[in-house]
């Protein structure tokens, strides 16, 4: 059916390799596989801004001392809020440090908590909601009501509370933020794993004799994770507000960190004269948030089955 | 049955299955008894709802809500089965569509038997079982979404198969195939039951599929055997019961006279 | 009828274009239709449901439905205008799918759905449209027409659901009705019921039926004339009561894969395609 496929790209080999219908290998398989993913993610413009903006994001957060002309947190105090100029293309704060160059360096903050936020709450989301669906009975019930209960708070008030209660700071933020966000992807996994629990391809692996948890790690996670990747990519965006949030409540990263949502606060006073120093990093902020939220709808055509991608 | 000397490979003797709870019991199976000899076809026909599928899911381990005896290779099992039943004893599934993992590769399908039973060899393994089914090599790192719908129930086939087991249990095994497909899978099935010695245990609501592959058949309503009958005498079209005969009328094909004589079989008992 | 057919179709094509390249479905097939009983039968992808759905132009985009004629009672279909067609489907032409349950409203009234039917094609008053509902449920042979008019969709059965769908169907009378699949998903003796009721239907009002079928035993012995498609060619157009006659390779090898019930329980022919078979339909 396919096998026509790579004959009309013609040329490279390595396409052809990869595209190719009777795989010799595993790796090629593997491989295959995602060079078509790629191939229908990269048909969505939108979905490869975004991918653009997040790898912009990334890049800029490991050349930050290359790109930033300033140390974030050296202050000129002479040259307090300037306007934009040539020595200072975003302008200066009330210390008269450069924003421009503590954006740089806060993008390194930012990746700092998506990332922690995404590895702590993801997995642990994926575990408690695999294990509460495929087991049932008494597991799931108790799983299920301690996640009802987290569930139960806005986030971002328990996150409050939580950070009020381990005392201000970045990773106090970090992990309030995490243990607040895993419930969801809890919810979704529960959801997938029953869906997927009484299918004929996990009877067959029972009645092949795999134990349980061989049967949550290696058949249903799997099928989990790409429904879990593209939630957690959409909730980046929360996960960066949230942050901000508590930075600008005095409550995350502390001065004088050049976290986006501290940087919000600090100039919310000069916000009427001196409009920019807020709003560069909100607009840092949004570009960002926007970002993930588009790769995250990109994803989601390319790896959730039930929105018709290639399952 | 039909005067079969063989030992029996699977016997089951007044099972009983039941779901749920006050209001919302169901008693899906009533009292159904078989034996089945070593090396033969045996062959549960019924209609949807007739608890057929049901006895095969007790039979095979996946239901351990069931009660009265069923003796495997001699040995009584119990309803929660060891990993030495799951080498006796193998089941493919009517949907080709749903029976195969589909982020699994053939390879690694095939892998996960042999890496639970920690078997030995697994390359030369894969490799012959893949031959056995009629599938080269070309097909053995392909996902499912790759391959058709009768490609798939060879690769179910040789699932089952990869751990050598003396019994395949079918359930439904060509009903979601071509005509074409089917007389290709069953033709594969006759021959490994030939060159394994193999026991079927055949589910199927298709009475000539059964006649085609099975030594004795008993045909289920309503969780309940209504007769039980040698191959032969549904070849020479002289079933006893009144509801095999109906079966049996209407598998020939659409006659309009003969939908008038129809009758409604109600529960028994 | 032979001189007038109800339903001329010629040189139909329908076509998908993917990335991979356009996937053509029908490939340029032609048939008439009188009032009688049509079976289309062929393998998965042999094209079937893909004629039956240009037909009543329900092909969804992107594929593309071309014919040099499409015609039926005198009407152009592929000239219609979008209110024309709206007119015929369901009025004129009406069709069964094979899942009853995903064609009812879940959560509406079976009894109601028909009614609304009919209320969409006939101007007349709800009483009227109930009785006329109750009527085409007692027609369909369901024995308790009042308590099934009552029922959700989901409190019936698949035979049931499938008599329901009939009803629906044939509430505004038309002069074909196009059946795909329509009794595959049900047990075998209901599955002949069903069939009654729609030969008994055919009979009394004279109307044209497409029966859209994978069981070439069941369209043999229910149709009066079977096409027999295979990759999206007709291979050969015969009367039903001499299929066992039948001269294409094609319709010989689905005959003789067929297990039956009096086999010698020797192999099942293999049925071997032939390549040509792609390049030259009738």
């Amino acid at each position: 059916m396919s096998s026509q496929a790579h004959d009309l790209q013609g040329g490279a080999g390595w396409r052809a390799w990869l595209l190719s219908a009777s795989p010799v290998s595993r790796r090629q398989a593997r491989l295959g596989r995602s060079y078509i993913a790629w191939l229908s993610f990269q048909s969505n413009h939108l979905a490869m801004l975004g991918l653009g903006i997040v790898l912009a994001l990334i890049l800029v957060a490991i050349l930050a001392p290359l790109i930033a002309p300033y140390h974030p947190n050296a202050q000129i105090l002479t040259d307090r809020l300037q306007y934009f100029s040539w020595a200072h293309p975003f302008g200066t704060d009330e210390l008269g440090r450069d924003i421009f160059s503590r954006i740089i360096y806060g993008s390194r903050l930012t990746l700092y908590i998506v990332i922690l936020v995404a590895i702590i709450a993801a997995p642990l989301g994926l575990l408690v909601g695999t294990s509460a669906g495929y087991l049932g009975g008494w597991v799931d019930k108790v799983l299920m009501r301690i996640t009802d209960i987290f569930l139960a708070f806005p986030k971002l008030v328990l996150a409050l509370a939580l950070v009020s209660a381990l005392g201000p700071g970045i990773e106090n933020a970090i992990i309030a933020i995490a243990i607040t966000s895993w419930p969801p992807y809890a919810r979704i996994a529960r959801a997938e794993t029953l869906t997927i629990r009484n299918s004929d391809f996990i009877s067959a692996v029972r009645l092949q004799g795999a134990g349980r948890m061989r049967i949550i790690w290696s058949h249903i996670m799997p099928l989990c994770t790409s429904s879990l990747i593209v939630r957690v990519t959409l909730d980046m965006a929360g996960i960066i507000l949230i942050a901000a949030g508590l930075g600008f409540l005095g409550l995350g990263a502390q001065p004088p960190l050049p976290e986006w949502g501290a940087m919000i606060s600090a100039g919310r006073r000069v916000l009427l004269d001196q409009w920019w120093v807020a709003t560069v990093p909100g607009i840092a902020i949004f570009v960002v948030s926007l970002g993930f939220n588009l790769l995250g709808d990109g994803l989601r055509d390319v790896l959730d089955p039930k929105s018709g991608g290639q399952g | 049955m039909s005067g079969e000397t063989g030992r029996a490979m699977i016997e089951v003797d007044k099972l009983n299955v039941i779901f749920g709870l006050g209001a919302d019991r169901v008693h899906a199976v009533r009292d159904v008894s078989f034996r089945v000899p070593e090396g033969t076809t045996f062959g549960l026909v019924g209609e949807s709802g007739s608890g057929k599928s049901t006895v095969l899911r007790a039979l095979s381990g996946l239901n351990p809500d069931w009660s009265g005896r069923v003796a495997v290779a001699g040995q009584a099992q119990k309803p929660r089965r060891d990993k030495a039943f799951y080498k006796l004893a193998q089941m493919v599934f009517q949907d080709p569509y749903g029976s195969l993992h589909p982020r699994h590769t053939v390879d690694r399908i095939l892998m996960e038997p042999l890496a639970i039973h920690r078997l030995e060899d697994p390359e030369r393994r894969i490799e012959r079982v893949l031959g056995e089914v009629g599938l080269g090599p070309d097909f053995r790192f392909r996902y499912p979404h790759q391959l058709s719908g009768g490609q798939r129930q060879r690769v179910a086939i040789a699932r089952a198969l990869i751990l050598e087991p003396r019994i395949l249990l079918l359930d439904e095994p060509t009903s979601a195939l071509d005509v074409s497909v089917q007389a290709e899978v069953l033709n594969l099935l006759q021959r490994l039951k030939q060159e394994r010695g193999l026991t079927f245990v055949l589910v199927s609501h298709n009475l000539s599929v059964v006649a085609h592959m099975c030594d004795d058949l008993a045909v289920m309503n309503h969780g309940v055997v209504v007769e039980e009958l040698a191959v032969a005498q549904l070849k020479r079209r002289e079933p006893q019961h009144p509801y095999t005969r109906q079966l049996m009328v209407a598998s020939l094909g659409y006659d309009r006279a003969a939908v008038d004589r129809f009758e409604d079989f109600a529960r028994e008992g | 009828m032979s001189d007038k057919p109800l339903l001329a179709i010629e040189d139909l094509h329908v076509s998908f274009p993917t990335r991979k390249g356009v996937v053509e479905a029908v490939r340029g097939i032609s048939f008439s239709l009188g009032r009688e009983k049509l079976g289309i039968v062929g393998e998965s992808g042999s094209g079937k449901s893909m004629t039956g759905r240009s037909i009543l132009r329900l092909v969804s985009r992107p594929g593309i439905v071309t014919a040099k004629r499409m015609e039926f009672d005198g009407i152009d279909l592929q000239r219609a205008s979008a209110a024309q067609m709206r007119r015929i489907r369901g009025q004129r032409i009406s069709m069964v799918m094979q899942d009853p349950k995903f064609s009812l409203n879940p959560v509406m009234r079976v009894g109601e759905q028909i009614a609304e039917a009919y209320r969409t094609h006939e101007k007349v008053a709800p009483a009227e449209a109930k009785r006329r509902s109750l009527e085409m449920l007692k027609a369909v042979r369901i024995r308790d027409p009042e308590r099934v008019y009552r029922a959700y969709p989901h409190e019936v059965s698949g035979g049931m659901g499938q008599r329901i769908m009939i009803a629906m169907m044939l509430i505004p009378d038309p002069d074909l009705l196009i059946a795909d699949e329509p009794t595959s998903a049900l047990d075998v003796t209901v599955q002949l019921q069903v069939l009654a009721i729609l030969d008994d239907l055919v009979t009394q009002r004279g109307m044209g039926l497409i029966f859209i079928s994978h069981d070439l035993n069941l369209v043999a012995s229910f149709c009066d004339r079977v096409v027999i498609m295979y990759a999206g060619r007709v291979m050969e157009i015969c009367d039903a009561k001499n299929l066992d006659a039948a001269q294409h390779p094609y319709t010989r090898g689905l005959l003789n894969c067929l297990p039956r019930i009096d086999s010698d329980g020797r192999d099942l022919a293999v049925l071997r395609r032939d390549p040509a078979w792609m390049e030259h339909g009738l």
